[in-house]
This record gives structure tokens, C-alpha cells and sequence, in this order.
């Protein structure tokens, strides 16, 4: 009995004096820190994905805090959209910064069946690598590798290769336009688009610079650079025989007009949302 | 006989398969198109100086070294160009290319075609540097740097030993041991020249001790010769990597990140060595190589001399075709070299061999999780963990891979090779390394 309570006393001894020694040390080195950083980091998403350009959230939201009005304005967290970004002016006393939100958008249609494959690969599955290696299965110097490194970077799940197509599918609601698959592809194949008036937005999928008929030969729906679509909307450009469609130009006033006129079928514009699911429920 | 070299950590034994070492080098022929790249080594492409209809004969310059790291290309035929511009390559790119439409077979004036050996050396080291500059010679071991580059020492470093490079340990070629039988003496009055212009007396030809006829002749012959000595190695892959030889000759370490020229040597491979022979002493500049064409679905082996610039199609004819069983055609040696994806494309100045391969032979095996046993790390000649790079990489952990040295991979593939969970290490090399330069820039 006397040994369990001398050890009992001991042991409360001992954390009784580590207390005080902890309490002395904290006391001696705190850091006094902003505490509006904690409350701004308490809306961000968490996900230290780096879309805003800092190393993670902590990261912004010291920068946000920091900064002047004026360099406010630059701060955006594309991730969580101008939902968060209104609470982080409103914690922060600044007027909000508003974007409009975006989405990645894949600019290659080189499905299975667009471009069928003509070389078997069976190298490891990682685009960075195949892309040094060979051409690719569809023989398209530009087009999709199928192999999906921008699959396994999304840290939202937002995208997934689609089994029928070969092709990797952007989920649009998942979809935080963070630019890590951006980043990642070799041949740069995907690029960050404003959603669009009712989702709908007009783009070139295609990303090959050979000559029209050198193009044709690996994929149906290659842009040949003709230059009809200039002649639709001059904004529209031609560099190195593919189009560029910037994301000014309104899908609902040219949209229908030009994939109506590519001869290739390279245009490709997103059904609205309404109508995307009327298709589903029919 | 000296005591037999080999480097001290890591290698390993692939099987040799060296069927056509027996096979005398024949003369390819002709075939009615040659495709000449205009980058055929490390660095800047050679700018086009021809235009489509220009008449050329075998030797005639077609394109010009742009800047110091480049180098001359030649042409290999007499014909016209019928076309200058992008070509589908070996990877199926699009590369620059000049295409020819072979005529005859006639030789530039200057090149001096008498097959008779010219052992005095008349030049002074400067003309002999420009010499192998004008002729466009380059490592033809496969990396392609420019040899002017490495013949010339800067100030203040000093080169005490040249080593010749006929190790080839790659399984399968055998472009380099047939070279050192039929043109052993060439090669070590190319060696006397590399030894004038480094201004040394010391010139080892390092060859493997499974090439024993090479062995034979080149040990003979140096008898006569002052400072040039034949060592033998042991066998082991990857000998002919260039810090590996440097190390089993001399047992002198290349520091990390630093050239050959920092422990003192000079390594050249003995196919460019007798290039620069040709060059220097017959003018001729570099437009043909010994190419091996062997594997397992190959039906008749052998060892040619081809023109740069010949689609590799025409040589795999003229040993048989490509049979059904065929999986992977491959451009080099198997453990280094590349899959090809068009093999139309041309033979360059760095192809040592085209291989066939059956299924057997090529086919990928199903990647299981590490056991930790080590085997990467023994194999390794580098001395790096291969097993750490994989997971590092796998993990995107560019700072960590930083601290293990990836950068001095040498991609010999012994780690993927001895793997086995099977796992494909090289390849996790060599993105480490991409991603690790990327954030260098």
C-alpha cells in the first residue's frame, strides 16, 4: 500500500514540476500572432493546394492579412470561389474580390474512336514519361497520352478517364480550377476557363500544331488552322495552324455558329446546364 | 598479363547473347532514300546550308555546327535532296531532316578512299582539333557530345591518362568488338593522335575480357606501339559507362556533377576513335558507323556498315524482315536504348545496334509492392537506393530526392533489371531527375 501512494505522490510531483517548467517556457517563447490569421484560415477550404499561388492555406491567409487594400485585390482563392472570399473581406474589413468562376477545360477530342491507337505502349503509366518516349498510342505529337497523371494530381477527384473515350473528364462541380492538372501535363492540354453564362462555353479541343493534312491522318477532329472561325469572330486567332478561341468571345452569340462551320468538328461548345438536364431526365 | 579491372560497387550480369561476334562487318549497301537528321548529338541543331535540287555527293557538308556545342552534319550518299523538312523520327516526333534520293556512289574529291594505313602523324595539335571539328565527329558511344569539346582541355587542368572505351557491355552489340578486330591498328594511330593533342604519352584501351580474339589482336599490335596498353576487365554491366571505367582503370573517382577531366582522364569510345583516324588521317568525315542488327526474332544476325542517315527498315530486310513474333524493335543496346515507334526512322551517328525482340524477351511484367530486399541498392554503380527514388518520386518529394543524389543516375537500368517486385525503377529515376532539374531552372 505504502509503495502504491509514494509512487502515486512522486509521479504527481513530477508533473506538477514539468507544468511549471512548460508554463515558463511558453511564457518565454510565445510568438504573438495575428489572431485575425486563424479566424481568415478558419474559412479557407484546408487543402493547401497552392491554386492561390502560396504555399498553403496558413500561408494565404497571413499574405491576406498582411496585405494592403490594394494588394488585397490580387488575393484570390479560387478554390473556394467568391464565398469565401466574402467572408475573408468581411473579416478583414476590405470590399470583396469577385471572380468569376472557372473550370478546367481539356483542349484534345482525341478519343478512342476520333483517334484510334496505332502503337501499343505498355511503359509505365506516367504521361510525364511516355511524352519523352514516343509520340503516343493515337500518333499525335499534342494530343492526349491517355495515361492520366492529371488524374492522380487532382486533389478534388474531379477528374477521371473515361473508359470509353480514352480521354480524362473534367466533373464540373468538383472542379475548382486550382491549375494542377495544368501544371502537370506534358503537353499542356488543359486550360482554365470561366464556366460560362449557364455553363456553356465555346473552345477549341484540339492542341495540334502540324499541318492540316499531317494532323487529319492521326485524329478526325484535329484543327487544320483554315481560318473559318476567323472570319465568324476576329477575335479569334490562328497561330502555328491551331485556333485559339479566347474566353471573351461569347458562347450564346458565335458559339452555335462556329462548331456549325468547323469543318473538322475541333469546336466544341458545353450545353448549357438547363439543358443538360432535361437530356438527362429524357 | 596484367591483373583484370572491373569497378568496385554495384553492376550486374545480364546475359551476354553476343551471337554475332563471329560475323565479319559487311558493307550495308545502298538504299534509295537516306534521311539525315540535322541533330545527331547533345546540344544546338546544325543549321540546313542545302536547298531542295542541290546535287550532293557522299561528304558533302549539309548542314553547319550552329555554336560550340553542335556539330557538322555531312551528307552519306550522292543523289539530290528532294526535301528539307520535318520527318516522322524514331519516337514518331517530327524531326528536322534532309532526304535524299540516292544516285551512284560517288565520294566528295577530298576524301582520300585508299585502304592503306597512314601512321605518321604531320599535324600539329590545333590543325588536328580543327580536323576533327570539320569532320563533325562525335561521342559515338550514344550521348553525342561533340568530340572538339572534349579534346580540348581548358587551362588549368591536367590530363595524364586517355582511355579508349571497348568495354560495350550491353547484351547483344557487338558494333564495337568487330571494329577493334578488323581496324585495330587504326584505332591505335587514332589513339597516338588523341595522345599529340593532349600532349601525352598514355593511352589505355580498356576492352572486356569476353572479347577475347579483340583482345588477342589489340595486344599484339601495341607491342610495337609506345604508351599504348590493352587492359582487360572483367565482365560486368555497366563497365562502359564512362565515371565507371574512369574508376575501374585508374581507380580515380569523378566527383559528383563534374567531368571526367577532374580525375585526369580522357574517355573515348573506339568507334569514335577511328573516326577520328578517317577524319584526320583520310579526311573523311563522319557519315558511316558500325551497326549491330541481332536480337532473338532476328533471322540472320549481323554486324554492317551503314550510312548515317539509312532507314533502319532497310537493314532489318536485309536480314530478314520483321517476323510475326516480333514485339519491340529496339535503337541501341536493350538496357539503355529506346523503343522505336517507326522503323523507318534513320540510323544516326549514335546507333550501336537494332534489335528484335520477341515477347519473351520484351514483355513487361506485372509490377508488385517492395520487399525492401535491397537488391536495387547492391546493383546500383552509382551507389544511390533506387527503392528511395521510386517513392520519393511516386510522392512528388522534389527536396528529398534533391538530398539523395538523383541527379547522378546514370539511367544504366541495373536497378529495374535486378528488381524482383518488378517494379520499373529506371523510370522513376528518370522523372526524379526531370523534376528535380525543373525546379533548377
Amino acid at each position: 500500500m505504502d509503495i502504491i501512494v509514494s509512487n502515486v505522490l512522486v509521479l504527481v510531483g513530477i508533473a506538477f514540476a514539468a507544468a511549471i517548467i512548460l508554463y515558463l517556457v511558453s511564457q518565454k517563447f510565445n510568438v504573438e500572432e495575428n489572431p485575425k490569421i486563424g479566424e481568415v484560415e478558419s474559412f479557407l477550404p484546408g487543402a493547401n493546394c497552392g491554386a492561390c499561388g502560396k504555399a498553403g492555406c496558413h500561408n494565404f491567409a497571413e499574405s491576406c492579412v498582411k496585405a494592403s487594400e490594394e494588394e488585397f485585390k490580387n488575393m484570390y482563392c479560387p478554390v473556394g470561389g467568391a464565398e469565401v472570399m466574402k467572408k475573408v473581406s468581411n473579416a478583414l474589413g476590405y470590399a470583396a474580390v469577385e471572380k468569376e468562376p472557372a473550370v478546367a477545360v481539356l483542349k484534345c477530342n482525341g478519343t478512342c474512336e476520333n483517334a484510334p491507337a496505332k502503337i501499343h505502349f505498355d511503359g509505365i503509366s506516367i504521361c510525364r514519361l511516355a511524352d519523352k518516349i514516343s509520340v503516343g498510342q493515337t500518333g499525335c505529337p499534342d494530343g492526349c497520352l491517355r495515361l492520366g497523371d492529371c488524374v492522380k494530381v487532382c486533389k478534388f477527384g474531379a477528374l477521371s478517364i473515361n473508359p470509353e473515350t480514352g480521354l480524362p473528364t473534367v466533373d464540373e462541380e468538383k472542379c475548382t480550377s486550382c491549375s494542377a492538372c495544368v501544371n502537370i501535363c506534358p503537353r499542356h492540354l488543359f486550360e482554365i476557363r470561366p464556366k460560362g453564362k449557364n455553363g456553356q462555353r465555346v473552345y477549341v479541343a484540339c492542341s495540334n500544331k502540324q499541318k492540316g493534312a499531317i494532323a487529319r491522318k492521326n485524329c478526325k477532329v484535329a484543327c487544320i488552322g483554315c481560318m473559318k472561325c476567323t472570319k465568324i469572330c476576329p477575335s479569334i486567332k490562328v497561330e502555328n495552324n491551331l485556333s485559339y478561341i479566347p474566353p471573351e468571345v461569347s458562347a450564346a452569340e458565335f458559339g452555335e455558329e462556329l462548331v456549325k462551320n468547323c469543318p473538322t468538328g475541333a469546336i466544341i461548345m458545353t450545353k448549357n446546364s438547363q439543358s443538360q438536364n432535361e437530356d438527362n431526365n429524357g | 598479363m596484367a591483373k583484370k579491372k572491373t569497378f568496385p560497387i554495384g553492376g550486374i550480369h545480364p546475359d551476354k547473347h553476343k551471337i554475332t561476334s563471329d560475323k565479319p562487318i559487311v558493307d550495308a549497301g545502298l538504299p534509295e532514300i537516306v534521311y539525315i537528321p540535322v541533330k545527331q548529338h547533345i546540344g544546338s541543331p546544325a543549321k540546313i546550308i542545302v536547298q531542295k535540287g542541290d546535287k550532293v555527293k557522299a561528304g558533302t557538308l549539309l548542314a553547319d555546327a550552329d555554336g560550340i556545342v553542335s556539330a557538322d552534319v555531312f551528307s552519306s550518299v550522292s543523289g539530290e535532296v528532294i526535301k528539307v523538312e520535318e520527318v516522322e523520327g524514331e519516337f514518331g516526333y517530327l524531326e528536322s531532316m534532309i532526304t535524299i534520293k540516292v544516285e551512284g556512289d560517288e565520294f566528295a574529291s577530298s576524301i582520300d578512299l585508299s585502304p592503306d594505313l597512314i601512321k605518321d602523324i604531320p599535324y600539329e595539335p590545333q590543325e588536328i582539333i580543327e580536323k576533327i571539328r570539320s569532320a563533325g565527329i562525335v561521342g559515338m558511344g550514344g550521348a553525342g557530345y561533340p568530340t572538339p569539346i572534349k579534346t580540348s582541355v581548358p587551362e588549368g587542368k591536367k590530363i595524364d591518362t586517355l582511355i579508349l572505351n571497348g568495354i560495350e557491355c550491353e547484351p547483344w552489340l557487338t558494333a564495337d568488338d568487330r571494329l577493334m578486330i578488323e581496324k585495330a591498328e587504326e584505332i591505335i594511330v587514332g589513339a597516338k593522335i588523341i595522345n599529340k593533342v593532349l600532349g601525352i604519352q598514355n593511352a589505355i584501351i580498356a576492352v572486356d575480357e569476353n572479347k577475347p580474339e579483340a583482345i588477342e589482336i589489340l595486344s599484339k599490335l601495341t607491342k610495337t606501339y609506345v604508351g599504348v596498353n590493352v587492359q582487360v576487365c572483367k565482365t560486368k554491366y555497366p563497365q562502359g559507362g564512362e565515371k565507371q571505367l574512369i574508376k575501374a582503370i585508374t581507380g580515380r573517382e569523378v566527383p559528383s556533377g563534374r567531368l571526367p577531366m577532374d580525375a585526369g582522364c580522357i574517355v573515348q569510345n573506339v568507334g569514335t576513335v577511328f573516326a577520328i583516324y578517317e577524319a584526320v588521317q583520310k579526311n573523311k568525315p563522319l557519315f558511316e558507323r558500325i551497326v549491330t542488327v541481332s536480337g532473338d526474332e532476328c533471322q540472320n544476325p549481323q554486324n554492317f556498315r551503314v550510312r548515317v542517315g539509312t532507314p533502319a527498315s532497310f537493314l532489318i530486310e536485309k536480314c530478314g524482315g520483321i517476323t510475326e513474333n516480333t514485339n519491340q524493335v529496339i535503337f541501341g543496346g536493350p538496357m539503355m536504348g529506346t523503343s522505336a515507334v517507326n522503323i523507318n526512322a534513320p540510323i544516326t551517328k549514335l546507333t550501336s545496334g537494332i534489335l528484335l525482340l520477341s515477347e519473351e524477351l520484351s514483355r513487361k511484367l506485372e509490377e508488385t509492392d517492395c520487399i525492401r530486399c535491397g537488391k536495387c541498392v547492391d546493383a546500383c554503380p552509382v551507389g544511390l537506393r533506387p527503392f528511395l527514388i521510386a517513392q520519393y518520386t511516386r510522392n512528388n518529394m522534389i527536396d528529398e530526392l534533391k538530398g539523395i543524389n538523383v541527379l547522378d543516375c546514370i539511367e544504366c537500368g541495373s536497378c529495374a533489371y535486378i528488381c524482383p517486385a518488378h517494379i520499373p525503377l529506371l523510370d522513376y529515376c528518370k522523372i526524379g531527375k526531370m523534376e528535380v532539374k525543373k525546379t533548377k531552372k
